[in-house]
């Protein structure tokens, strides 16, 4: 009986492991600020053929490329691309895999302080002073995030942001530096679980809210529901947003971004398991959690509640801020609820340390290359990280106006680098390791039958489609794009263009590490 | 709401349940699942002091 109960406690132990590390900012905040810049329901449908025909099968792919290139004796992605090409220049490809963690981190540990300081605001009663006041809920957050004005968070009599943006970073700092990440994410795999029961519980509490703006009566809850899923808007049609190749890129970025997939972090963490470690139920597992989180609990809260508190407008416009829509939304929720100021701290905190276990991982993969590369140990690596993100994060939280500086290194890092990496990682599983050897690879040790037809979709569907979306997007919207970036603006600095030279400098940092790091394994290489 | 919101919902609503619920049923009837299954988060990348 007591050998039964252990057998039982390890397996739910694993559950909550892996479905709980799929849990993050993507799946409650970037999620639904995405499927309201491109319009709910029509968003979704590219959204849901997306998780099917590319994330899921990718995802496969990069847990068994990991662990491939993992058994080469490499861990970093330029690394395992060099390996697995049999090319010097595989590994400046792989360079994009240690970038956009990077990049992204920059602007993720922002975020992470939106939470910790709503955790706080909750804690401290600050949040539920602001009584029913949608509005003043919004103003309250534009306020203490600075999108008003570049250098708000800076400026302000009582730096209160900037406060717990130095507290994040220095957390995860440490956590990195000191090595002992693994206690905290022990703690996350119940503490995530526990999120999802919050989450659950502001679910039931937003399907019963009705009408909560008494004179607006159309602001209810099914209407609120048709906001997140009705196919067409007051000023789109389904064909007009399907026919735009950016709602393809968008939705299929979000599904890289949350799966973790495309850019870098499954193939470093992939690298270190075992040669018979199962990756094909763990990723399934992974990707049903995190698809269970995004579409049934991140999506059916905040764009409803939104909707429901702000009207229309709170669901849609140029400068909602990709991470914005949840802050403004979520608290006129937690104010409206039996203990609600309980929920809203457990809801952002919980939230906070989701994120800090996502940010901690999205250094790995240079942590790696660094380590590889220049022969140095983790401590120097983590000590020469730090200065470049010092750096990034106060840029993205000096240019805070509109969220440009964020929003630009999430479109370029999050949705466009991000398909190129993962375009090239499906050709190279299906085409240059070849499609026979990669489906052995991912076989060894699998939980679950895979079948042959995931075959036609790794190495024909799924790559087809890739550059049928990306080949759309560059010829219709990439001029555009170009053009709004050398076009100076009305007011103010060129922050587009100048987020996008941050991002240049950063590249060309890692690629002398690359090449650095090539002279190396051709010494090695060399010696055998 | 429209027609088109409520089946779309519906389909994908029930669709990743369904998917999950699967998932979590395999793990709990795979024996040994806890030495083979991993997740991103309880990698050790090796270099770290505990």
């Amino acid at each position: 009986m007591a050998r039964q109960r252990e057998r039982w406690g390890t397996r739910v132990g694993a559950i909550l492991a892996v479905t709980g590390s799929a849990v993050g900012l993507g799946n409650f905040l970037r999620f639904p600020g995405q499927a309201a810049k491109y319009g709910g329901g029509a968003f979704m449908i590219p959204y849901i053929i997306a998780f099917i025909i590319v994330g899921l099968p990718l995802a496969w792919a990069e847990w068994a490329l990991g662990r491939y290139g993992g058994s080469m004796g490499h861990n970093s992605v330029p690394g395992i691309f060099r390996s697995l090409t049999k090319r010097r220049s595989g590994a400046y490809i792989g360079l994009l895999g240690t970038l956009m963690p990077v990049m992204i981190y920059m602007f993720y540990v922002f975020v992470e302080a939106w939470c910790l300081s709503y955790a706080w605001d909750f804690l401290a009663g600050n949040m539920s002073a602001l009584g029913s006041s949608a509005e003043q809920i919004k103003t309250h957050f534009e306020g203490s995030v600075g999108k008003g004005a570049n250098g708000a968070v800076f400026s302000t009599e009582t730096p209160r942001m900037l406060f717990f943006v130095v507290i994040c970073f220095v957390v995860n700092f440490v956590l990195i530096y000191r090595g002992v990440s693994k206690g905290i994410e022990k703690f996350c795999n119940i503490a995530m679980p526990l999120l999802v029961v919050c989450a659950i519980i502001v679910l039931v509490r937003v399907l019963t809210l009705g009408a909560p703006v008494a004179d607006k009566p159309d602001q209810n809850v099914i209407n609120g529901l048709g906001a997140m899923w009705n196919t067409s808007g007051p000023d789109k049609s389904l064909m007009q947003s399907l026919s735009n190749p950016e709602v393809w890129l968008a939705a299929t970025g979000q599904i890289f971004f949350s799966l973790s997939v495309g850019f870098g972090l499954i193939l470093t963490y992939a690298s270190y398991l075992k040669r018979d470690d199962d990756v094909a139920l763990s990723s399934l597992t992974a990707a049903a959690g995190n698809g269970f989180c995004e579409i049934v609990l991140g999506g059916m809260i905040a764009i409803p509640a939104a909707f429901m508190f702000l009207g229309q407008q709170g669901v849609t416009g140029d400068s909602l801020g990709t991470f914005a829509i949840g802050f403004k939304a979520l608290p006129n929720v937690f104010n409206q609820m039996p203990a609600g100021q309980v929920f809203g701290f457990l809801f952002f905190f919980l939230l906070f340390l989701a994120a800090v276990t996502s940010s901690l991982s999205m250094l790995q993969p240079s942590i790696a290359l660094l380590e590889e590369g220049l022969g140095i140990g983790r401590k120097a690596s983590v000590t020469i990280l730090s200065f470049i993100t010092l750096t990034g994060t106060s840029f993205v939280v000096y240019f805070s106006k509109n969220f440009a500086a964020m929003d630009t290194i999430d479109f370029w890092m999050a949705n466009f680098f991000i398909f190129i990496l993962a375009t090239f990682q499906i050709i190279l599983f299906g085409w240059i390791v070849g499609i026979d050897k990669g489906m052995a690879e991912l076989r060894r040790g699998a939980e679950i039958h895979m079948p042959n037809i995931l075959k036609i979709v790794l190495k024909y569907i799924a790559p087809l489609y890739l550059l049928s979306v990306f080949g759309l997007w560059c010829y219709y919207q990439l001029p555009g794009r170009f053009k709004a970036i050398i076009t100076p603006p009305k007011d103010g600095p060129p922050v587009v263009l100048m987020s996008l030279g941050l991002i240049l400098v950063v590249a060309a940092f890692f690629a002398i590490i690359v090449n650095l790091a090539n002279k190396r394994w051709d010494k090695q290489e060399a010696s055998k | 709401m429209t027609a088109s919101g409520w089946t779309i919902m519906i389909l994908a609503v029930s669709g990743i349940t369904a998917l999950l619920t699967w998932c979590v049923y395999k793990v709990i009837s795979t024996p040994g699942s806890s030495q083979h299954l991993h997740a991103q988060t309880d990698i050790d990348p090796g270099d770290q002091e505990d």
